[in-house]
């Protein structure tokens, strides 16, 4: 029973979604309510099963655990497990999924379909987070971008299918990219199961291909179609471009999703396949990385200054954030890594906040621009201090926990690069700014705009909605070694092997990135 | 207790912030008042019985990464003790305060309730303010530092309505950030180099990381210095010193209570406060307080040109606090620790005062903040004029000279002024001069606010047109009513900070400023034997062979030899090609050269060793000490403050400043700056009392004797005049360099970078892509074109089987 506990909360919406889609006919009002309540309710009792695992999960132990291996069809096995770097990733969606689905209690319109959509969507994301096998990986991976795709395309706004098609061709090409590194990765091992993936040395002998010197070997090439797609993912500048217009676009709940867990599989491909199966690979890259993670930071908070759409603005200040993720993963050291997970969670919870923020007005005014706003304050008390709380989380508050984040990863990257330490850390300045400039012309000021003067604020639903969110928000800021003692072990052992990993000699023409 | 002292106001925050629908606004009122006054008189019980003993008293785990540790601890020694005692006192009188200055307020409609989130508010200050003084980590520090940034940010937005309450909100948050992201990497830092970020551990280290370079950014730094400075680029921020300056004045949107709480007495003074926390690494930090002695002086000096001319009171009230707390920051830059504490303690008494003292005047005249729409209102509001009067006697320093008699800042001030002749004669300069210019602006306020006629109704108002936010609330105020004092609860905090302002400074004197051994007494230092003659590296070796702790020596870095005054005597001389050890590659700080390697191994008293500094350094860095040991090769000193002997060099420049006479008969060598600064020449001692009675004098002429003179001088001196009033311009040039080109920069960047470039480029794919997709789907009859994706991304998943099964067969 516990081996398989991993495929009963990963299948388990899937099966929900089959149920739905089998049984559930009409579309008069109380089969909308039925539906939702189903999806409510499955996703509640995957959460509650994942608590159960999380209490049998033994830190201490960085091998993975509830570990689940059968024959498949077609010679494939699968194989499920977690170890501390994924366990908290499983929590982090089953938590959220339920606190989505509720959030979408207003939708009228194809809500069967609405509700299965995530439903499939969150068995995808659970796969991702659970699989041990690569096919199995990339079958999850990959198939994880068509229901976001279909709430996108069908539940979104006017400009949706644009969007849409931006967000595929994105992830599509990153993934073709992939693909080829997955085969070659099974030609180079023999074996698609990711535990002996990690245990086997990829070549890293410097060979010339066309007319280049390629570092690294066979390690750098891997590394760079991972990144392409785990790049595309996350997102990071310069390939970010998709996120603020799939946000836009996106249905209130569908953006959730999407910044609170679809963008930590990038961070999570990082950590599972990149720093540990191409640790040359990653090394010869990381200066670059970490570039364009500091780059990411400082630009997309500069564009968030300038933008008039709500959604946009937190988009791209999402980019900016998942630019700490990625710098702290090349940091490559105990806090840079501890950081990064530690802001992927806190970044969940944080900017899904903010989007149901901004969903709460929109469902009340149907319109994103900051402009149509103003004075929030003097009608909606409530709805005042849940965007100021998460306002101020954003801007990596101390007390909150995207300061752990932002703070531990800031502290990684500076034991490697003093300069690339001060350019992310002006991210601070930068977020203060736009966050609180957005604050201010929404909430703050007198309530002059005629459309305002009835607005209401927030109902029950709503707030219970935020309820758990800002619980968290608070638990990790205060006491974030509930984070740090189930991945530090795991961290540890997978930044010793990194270092361990690297020639002793150094490699040719590797600069590294210890400046 | 210390705990019950921290957790008050917290609790008190919660239940009136959360609660008060429930209890009622008046309940939750009462409530944070009361217990903030639980925690003052606790706070009071500590400091003065406190014995000078550091505890550690740990509350919970905090973040921990690695070898990166931290808890909620409670660090409390005498520095602690002192703030606690500032920060509960006034803010338990404020809160009273408030009670009567929010009772009515123009600016919330009839019926709204504004008072329990004040309540709220304030106590959620005063949590923030308490963690950060009690921290025992930087990163708690880090925690409080940004939360009474947060408070601060709320409370100068607290009225929301207006645009320019949320302005200058803003702008306190965002410059106070610039700050914070100097002390961000100066935690950084200090990590990198000691591998922990808690205060013992890393004074401990301090005297190695004076011998330690650091690269950062495009050079190498002595690592004591560079920190230094960042960790200053932090406390510049908060205690709104020179180019970070520009949020303080601002801040006076927020309600007068809160002026006097947050932007006078606390908040400010944080950044002074930890500069002294950080004594021990300032010590070894020589260029750090070069700059934090220079950038002090010039704050002191440019605020108070500026407050010469303001005409609003709160504002010339804001930039004689900017002015103080360069004094203060002068007074630690040079070494003076315990005088910089000095001034911060008596200026809370004095500057609290002098804010709830304009409150009450603006509370009587109905939001009046314009001085030119003053006077004569001694007679109407005769008990604060006599407040206000004792805080303006405090501030500019009135007393005995030669003597210890006097108001809280004639003894404060006095002692900033005569250390910093000694480590800075610039400092000394410029402070002298900003002592006749607040001096000057003191008594200007005063004049003009309760001298001469009233120009309540008169021409003031109109002719200038310099119509300020007040004025738009202020419905029911000028000419119907006359000024009316204020009631007791708004007095009897007046009165008390008065009884502050008057003896402050004379009943703490001695501990402070008095002699030596009395002060290191109190703040639990080490006592250091004197007598030797001075000017002997010898004799400095035994002064400051601190601590008996280290045969208890936690690590295997035996010989813990502690840090002697060779230790600082080469930790000045530790030029950079000394020290190779350039922190650079490994993930750890390479080989520190520890000064523990000294000739005196075992013994933990080097008396002897000191000719030998040089080589013991190259001794060290021989002995390539690995970076993780840095933290062990010391024992933190003991004591709230670290104040070490003067190197031979600097002994040799005090020498010529001293009074040869004083310096000759005094019974202890001028051998540490607290004794030096007490054997200056007399003419040093008074300067600052003749300072005081110039700036009176021109007052004095200026507002009573010849009022039309103040208007003829500014037109004759116009573009002074106007760059003064304009505050040298400081934002106008923000504006221009800094804020405008971000925002240009993010536009341009949004639709040049991410539109033309980076989209342009996917469109071209896309655009060429989607009708052919569209087609394609058109074909395919579905009619929707996700459909294809979905097919699209199905047929992926089938090659990827496919894909892996031939891989398999082969």
């Amino acid at each position: 029973m516990e081996n398989q506990l991993l495929s009963i909360i990963t299948f388990l919406p899937l099966v929900a979604a089959i149920i739905l889609a089998l049984f559930m006919r009409g579309d008069d009002a109380a089969a909308r309510q039925g539906a939702k309540w189903l999806a409510l309710f499955t996703t509640t009792a995957t959460f509650v099963i994942s608590l159960f695992i999380l209490f049998r999960f033994d830190p201490s132990n960085t091998g993975f655990q509830f570990v689940e291996e059968r024959q498949w069809i077609l010679g494939l096995s699968y194989k499920m497990g977690v170890d501390g770097i994924s366990i908290l990733f499983v929590m982090l969606t089953t938590f959220l999924m339920p606190i989505t689905i509720w959030s979408c209690w207003g939708v009228e319109t194809r809500v069967k379909e609405y509700m299965i959509a995530f439903l499939v969507l969150e068995t995808l994301m659970l796969g991702v987070f659970c699989a041990l096998d690569l096919v199995l990986f990339y079958l999850f991976f990959e198939a994880g971008l068509i229901p976001m795709f279909l709430i996108i395309g069908i539940w979104g706004g006017k400009d949706r299918i644009y969007a849409a098609f931006k967000f595929f061709l994105y992830t599509f090409l990153g993934s073709v990219l992939m693909l080829v590194a997955m085969i070659a990765m099974y030609l180079d091992a023999g074996t698609t199961d990711i535990v002996k993936l990690l245990a086997h040395d990829f070549g890293h002998e410097t060979f010339s291909l066309l007319g280049f010197q390629v570092v690294g070997g066979l390690q750098t090439m891997l590394f760079l179609a991972f990144f392409a797609s785990f790049a595309v993912k996350m997102p990071m500048w310069p390939v970010h471009t998709w996120l603020p217009d799939a946000h836009v676009q996106a249905p209130t709940a569908g953006s959730v999703v999407l910044a609170a867990i679809l963008l930590k599989m990038g961070g999570y491909g990082f950590l599972r396949f990149s720093l540990p199966m191409f640790p040359v690979g990653s090394d010869v890259m990381a200066p670059l990385v970490l570039w364009m993670s500091a780059i990411a930071i400082v630009y997309t908070s500069l564009v968030a200054l300038a933008q008039t759409d709500m959604k946009k603005l937190i988009a791209y200040s999402s980019v900016a954030h998942m630019g700490y993720v990625t710098m702290g993963i090349f940091a490559a050291n105990q806090q840079g890594v501890d950081g990064a997970i530690f802001q992927m969670l806190s970044h969940g919870f944080i900017s899904g906040a903010l989007f149901l923020c901004v969903g709460v007005i929109y469902d009340r005014m149907h319109t994103r621009e900051i402009d149509a706003y103003g004075g929030l304050v003097n009608r909606m008390p409530a709805y005042a201090l849940v965007f100021m709380f998460f306002t101020m989380a954003n801007v990596g508050l101390p007390g909150t926990s995207g300061f752990v984040g932002e703070f531990l990863t800031l502290m990684g990257i500076f034991q490697v690069n003093t300069w690339v330490a001060a350019v992310a850390a002006t991210g601070v300045i930068l977020s203060a700014g736009y966050a609180l400039w957005l604050y201010r012309r929404v909430v703050f000021g007198d309530l002059i705009k005629e459309a305002l003067k009835s607005i209401t604020d927030m109902d029950r639903r709503e707030k219970a909605i935020f309820a758990p969110l800002i619980a968290m928000t608070l638990i990790l800021g205060v006491y974030p070694s509930l984070v740090t003692d189930i991945i530090g072990p795991s961290v540890e052992a997978l930044v010793t092997d990194y270092q361990a990993a690297q020639p002793a000699d150094g490699l040719a023409l590797n600069e590294g990135h210890s400046e | 207790m210390a705990t019950i002292i921290l957790f008050a106001p917290l609790i008190g925050a919660i239940i009136c912030g959360f609660g008060w629908r429930l209890i009622g606004e008046k309940a939750g009122q009462v409530i944070t008042t009361a217990l903030v006054f639980l925690a003052a008189a606790l706070s009071w019980q500590i400091f003065l019985t406190f014995d000078g003993e550091t505890q550690h008293i740990t509350l919970l785990r905090w973040i921990e990464s690695g070898t990166m540790g931290s808890e909620w601890a409670i660090r409390l020694d005498r520095l602690t003790a002192i703030m606690l005692v500032v920060v509960n006192s006034v803010s338990a009188l404020v809160h009273l305060y408030s009670f009567g200055y929010m009772a009515h307020d123009d600016n919330w409609h009839e019926g709204e309730h504004y008072k329990a989130r004040f309540f709220a508010y304030l106590s959620f200050f005063t949590f923030s303010m308490l963690m950060l003084v009690t921290s025992d980590n930087l990163v708690q520090m880090f925690f409080g530092w940004e939360g009474v940034g947060v408070a601060s940010y709320l409370l100068i937005g607290f009225y929301y309505r207006k645009a320019s309450a949320n302005a200058a909100a803003m702008k306190a948050f965002i410059v106070n950030r610039v700050g914070d992201f100097g002390f961000a990497l100066g935690i950084f830092a200090l990590f990198y180099l000691t591998d922990s970020i808690r205060f013992d551990d890393v004074f401990a280290a301090a005297p190695a990381l004076a011998e330690t370079n650091l690269t950062f950014l495009w050079s190498d730094w002595n690592a004591a210095n560079l920190v230094g400075v960042l960790l200053f680029i932090g406390a510049m921020g908060k205690s709104a010193q020179l180019f970070l300056h520009t949020w303080l004045p601002d801040a006076m949107e927020g309600p007068t209570p809160v002026s006097a709480l947050i932007h006078a007495a606390t908040m400010v003074t944080a950044g002074v406060f930890l500069v002294c926390r950080m004594s021990p690494l300032y010590e070894y930090a020589p260029q750090a307080t070069a700059f934090i002695t220079i950038l002090g002086a010039c704050t002191a000096f440019v605020a108070a040109t500026i407050g010469l001319v303001q005409n609003d009171i709160k504002r010339v009230i804001a930039y004689s606090t900017m002015s103080q707390l360069g004094y203060m920051f002068v007074a630690a830059g040079v070494g003076v620790y315990s005088v910089a504490m000095f001034h911060l303690f008596t200026h809370a008494f004095f500057k609290a005062m002098l804010f709830l003292g304009a409150g009450s005047v603006i509370h009587a005249t109905h939001h009046e903040q314009d001085m030119r729409n003053y006077g004569g209102l001694r007679k109407q509001i005769p008990l604060t004029f006599y407040a206000m009067l004792i805080g303006t006697l405090a501030i500019t320093g009135v007393g005995i000279p030669l003597t210890h008699y006097g108001f809280a800042g004639f003894l404060s001030k006095d002692a900033v002024i005569e250390s910093a002749w000694v480590g800075s004669s610039f400092a000394f300069g410029l402070l002298v001069v900003a002592a006749c210019f607040t001096s000057f602006y003191s008594w200007r306020l005063m004049f003009l606010t309760f001298f001469g006629e009233s120009r309540a109704h008169g021409h003031g108002h109109d002719s200038h047109g310099h119509g300020h936010d007040a004025h738009g609330h202020d419905d029911h105020g000028h000419g119907h009513h006359e000024p009316h004092e204020s009631p007791m609860v708004m007095l009897i905090p007046l009165g008390v900070l008065a009884l502050g302002a008057i003896f402050s400074g004379m009943l703490w004197y001695k501990v402070f400023f008095g002699e030596e051994t009395a002060v290191r007494d109190w703040f639990g230092m080490e006592q250091v034997a004197h007598g030797e003659a001075h000017g002997e590296t010898a004799a400095h070796g035994t002064e400051t062979a601190v601590t008996e702790a280290a045969p208890a020596a936690t690590t295997e870095a035996a010989p813990v030899a502690t840090e002697t005054a060779s230790a600082a005597t080469a930790a000045t001389e530790a030029a950079p090609a000394e020290t190779t050890a350039p922190a650079t590659t490994e993930a750890a700080p390479a080989e520190t050269a520890t000064t523990e390697a000294a000739p005196a191994e075992g013994t933990a008293v080097a008396t002897e060793a000191a000719p030998a500094e040089p080589t013991a350094t190259e001794a060290a860095q021989a002995e390539g000490h690995a970076a993780a040991e840095v933290h062990a090769a010391g024992v933190a000193p003991k004591g709230a403050l670290l104040m070490l002997p003067f190197t031979p060099e600097e002994q040799a420049v005090v020498d010529t400043r001293l009074d040869a006479d004083k310096a000759a008969k005094a019974e202890h060598a001028p051998t540490t700056i607290i004794n030096a600064a007490h054997l200056v020449p007399t003419w040093v001692k008074v300067s600052p009392f003749i300072a005081m009675l110039i700036g009176f004098a021109v007052a004095w002429l200026f507002y009573i004797r010849d009022p039309s003179l103040p208007r003829r001088l500014a037109a004759q001196q116009r573009p002074l005049y106007l760059f003064l009033l304009n505050k040298w311009y400081f934002d106008e040039l923000y504006d221009v360099i800094f804020v405008r080109p971000a925002k240009w920069l993010g536009g341009f960047l949004w639709k040049r970078g991410d539109g033309n470039v980076i989209d342009g480029s996917i469109n071209g794919v896309a655009m060429g892509i989607i009708p052919f997709f569209t087609r394609l789907a058109g074909r395919a009859q579905s009619g929707y074109l996700f459909h294809y994706a979905f097919a699209m991304v199905l047929g992926l998943v089938a090659l990827v089987t496919w894909m892996t099964l031939f891989g398999g067969a082969k």
